[in-house]
């Protein structure tokens, strides 16, 4: 491979980008308006969420936690009611989305140890369930705010829909959905566009090795997947206080690995397209079961057999379990190995078909 | 070094069940203009591409400066240039970043670099250019930035398919003399045209129809077998003597050229008499005159012979 090749490669692709508009505006905005779109989905369903409430302890103790939940913002008292039969009814006729139902042996079960009290949620509504499960999985060491309240044992049931998730989960989702949204697509459409226009035609008949050639055209784009990384990482804190609890070298390191193995899958379907239409339809056809098998929209846990097989195969569920785990719950890349290895090998696997698919020829 | 730059045997392309070129035989000398003459879909620019390594024939061997295509294609790839029917520089990048990415890309070092590329967007007009977009260039500057791309890293042989199909007759020849300029300098070139003025101006050329290689030699050459068998044919009403000719088993081709009709014979049997005789025959006033045969007739007469072999019962 000859360096001075490869650099005059990548400033043509970098000139080239610099007076592509469109491309320019997807890098940039692709990842606010979704940060944004997605963010302020989550924002809203904090505050405010009718509630209803069932205190047949009565005590003291029990009126000071229910106003605590209350002083959160996250519910707002709607009604009240008489029993857990009258709470699951206004569940039911949608008038409250969240109820709290205290038990009568309230202190009791707080000195035993048991849950105190039983949070229902509308869980038919994905976000409002979202937001109550937070109610109960807030971190624990803010002592005077209301998310100390989950070291009180109290159990969230989900009525409906009984997986709980929380919306600090998207941002760290969102940047794998936007890296496998646009890294595929670039890739891929950069390279096909340069066989529609012909200049491949040119290219190939020069000394430009078949390596030099596709690397140099993804190392541009890799570098421009670490900026929107970087991007939504920024508006992720600066916006919606999305925790970054592991180190930040993991988590680059984890969507490096991502922007690679999305580069390498659009350099593959770029061996196949015969058109930049068609190679945004192969991409879409990736995009699809990413957004919805990878576990970013609905957990893994929950699905069947062979959609669990498909979401194995794609790089942004390993990709999901890497960052989750690196920002929400503190782990090292060396935690997570088996996801780090599932995405080198993909890495591995789909560069070199790419690269044996790649001819310099025409037939 | 031999004296030959192209030497192909029973070259032959398949796409499925058609045959895009079918057993040529090629040789083409060095420095010298060598011209694919054929219509569309004639089997020039397949020919071209299976020639420096693009695509890979269905039979025949090829030697190109002394290495075997296709296996050796990688190596002869620093000593070809080419230049695409289509445009096929980037329209996005100026002028000057065009050719300095490929003069990188061609292996030139930086101090050649340099030099080159101010040297070529002089002699090419190009250098009050230089800083805006390729795409933004009319037809004729677009083509002289193709052939500055093509020639940057000075390859001993430079293939052209169709380089003039888009640009106006002034710049078509200003680019051949930069053609005969680079041939004159050593460098061998392998031009496709469809036009008739450009073929005659190549050393050498051959006459592709439908895959086949139906004649080859000089201009003159190819002319001359013609001798004696085209006349001029001027009369007061050119379609009714038009009508007396056509169809008639010694005449093999008849064109109106304004109000006279140029009249290509068969081989043989041709007279100026016999023609003369038809025309009165037929009542149509008209003088006749032997003329010089030109390319085009030798272009009818190739394509033609072909086209009667085939509908031959085998």
């Amino acid at each position: 491979m000859n360096l001075r090749r490869l650099w005059a490669i990548m400033i043509k692709e970098l000139r080239q980008l610099r007076r592509d508009r469109i491309t320019l505006a997807m890098i940039i905005g692709m990842p606010v308006l979704q940060l944004v779109l997605f963010g302020y989905a989550i924002n809203l369903n904090l505050r405010h969420l009718p509630a209803a409430v069932a205190d047949q302890a009565q005590t003291a103790g029990s009126r000071a936690a229910v106003q605590d939940m209350l002083a959160s913002g996250v519910i707002e008292l709607r009604a009240t009611a008489q029993s857990p039969q009258q709470l699951i009814d206004l569940l039911r006729e949608g008038r409250v989305s969240v109820a709290i139902a205290v038990p009568p042996d309230y202190e009791r079960r707080k000195l035993d140890g048991r849950e105190a009290i039983q949070v229902m949620v509308d869980g038919s509504d994905n976000v409002v369930q979202s937001a109550a499960a937070q109610l109960a999985q807030y971190p624990l060491n803010q002592p005077d705010d209301f998310h100390a309240m989950a070291e009180q044992p109290i159990s969230v049931v989900s009525f409906y829909n009984p997986e709980r998730r929380s919306p600090v989960n998207i941002v760290p989702g969102l940047v794998g959905v936007i890296l496998t949204m646009t890294m595929v697509l670039f890739t891929a459409v950069a390279i096909v566009r340069e066989t529609e226009r012909g200049n491949m035609e040119l290219l190939i008949t020069t000394p430009v090795s078949r390596t030099e050639l596709m690397i140099g055209k993804v190392l541009p784009y890799a570098a421009i997947g670490l900026v929107q990384t970087s991007m939504v990482l920024l508006l992720g804190v600066w916006l919606f206080k999305v925790p970054i609890r592991g180190s930040l070298w993991d988590v680059y390191m984890a969507a490096s690995l991502l922007i690679l193995a999305n580069l390498s899958l659009g350099l593959l379907i770029s061996t196949r397209a015969k058109s930049q239409f068609q190679a945004m339809q192969m991409t879409f056809f990736v995009f699809l079961p990413s957004i919805l098998l990878s576990g970013f929209m609905f957990p893994y846990d929950g699905m069947p057999r062979p959609a669990q097989w498909i979401s194995e195969l794609l790089p942004l569920t390993h990709f999901m379990r890497l960052i989750r785990g690196i920002m929400l719950r503190g782990a090292t890349l060396g935690d997570l190995w088996h996801d780090s290895v599932a995405l080198a090998a993909f890495i591995a696997i789909m560069l070199t078909l790419a690269i044996r698919l790649f001819h310099k020829r025409l037939d | 070094m031999s004296e030959v730059a192209i030497h192909a045997r029973g070259l032959t392309k398949r796409f499925g069940q058609v045959v895009a070129v079918n057993k040529v035989n090629l040789e083409v000398p060095r420095a010298c203009v060598y011209g694919f003459l054929g219509p569309n879909g004639s089997g020039k620019s397949t020919t071209i591409r299976m020639l420096c390594g693009l695509l890979t024939p269905s039979e025949g061997d090829i030697e190109v400066l002394g290495l075997h295509i296709p296996q050796q294609a990688e190596e002869l790839k620093q000593h070809i240039g080419y230049m695409t029917q289509k445009f096929s520089l980037f329209d996005d990048l100026s002028v000057r970043q065009n050719l300095e990415f490929l003069a990188t890309v061609q292996g030139l070092s930086r101090r050649d670099e340099k030099s080159r590329v101010d040297d070529l967007l002089k002699r090419y007009r190009l250098d009050d250019r230089e800083e805006q977009l390729a795409g933004t260039l009319s037809g004729g500057q677009k083509q002289r930035l193709a052939l500055a791309g093509a020639i940057v890293h000075r390859p001993e042989l430079l293939f052209l398919d169709e380089p003039t199909s888009a640009v106006d007759p002034e710049s078509r020849r200003d680019f051949w003399e930069k053609l005969f300029e680079l041939a004159d300098e050593g460098t061998t070139i392998l031009v496709s045209t469809h036009y008739m003025d450009e073929a005659e101006r190549c050393h050498r050329l051959a006459i592709l129809d439908i895959g086949n290689l139906v004649a080859d030699g000089t201009p003159a050459e190819l002319t001359e077998k013609l001798k004696g068998r085209t006349f001029l044919v001027r009369a007061g009403t050119p379609r009714k003597a038009k009508e007396a000719l056509d169809g008639q088993t010694d005449v093999l081709s008849v064109a109106q050229i304004g109000n006279e009709l140029r009249v290509l014979m068969r081989e043989g049997n041709a007279s100026i008499d016999a023609l003369r005789h038809r025309l009165d025959e037929a009542g149509a006033q008209a003088e006749v005159e032997s003329v010089p045969p030109n390319l085009e007739d030798v272009f009818v007469v190739a394509t033609r012979k072909h086209a009667d072999k085939q509908e031959q019962p085998a």
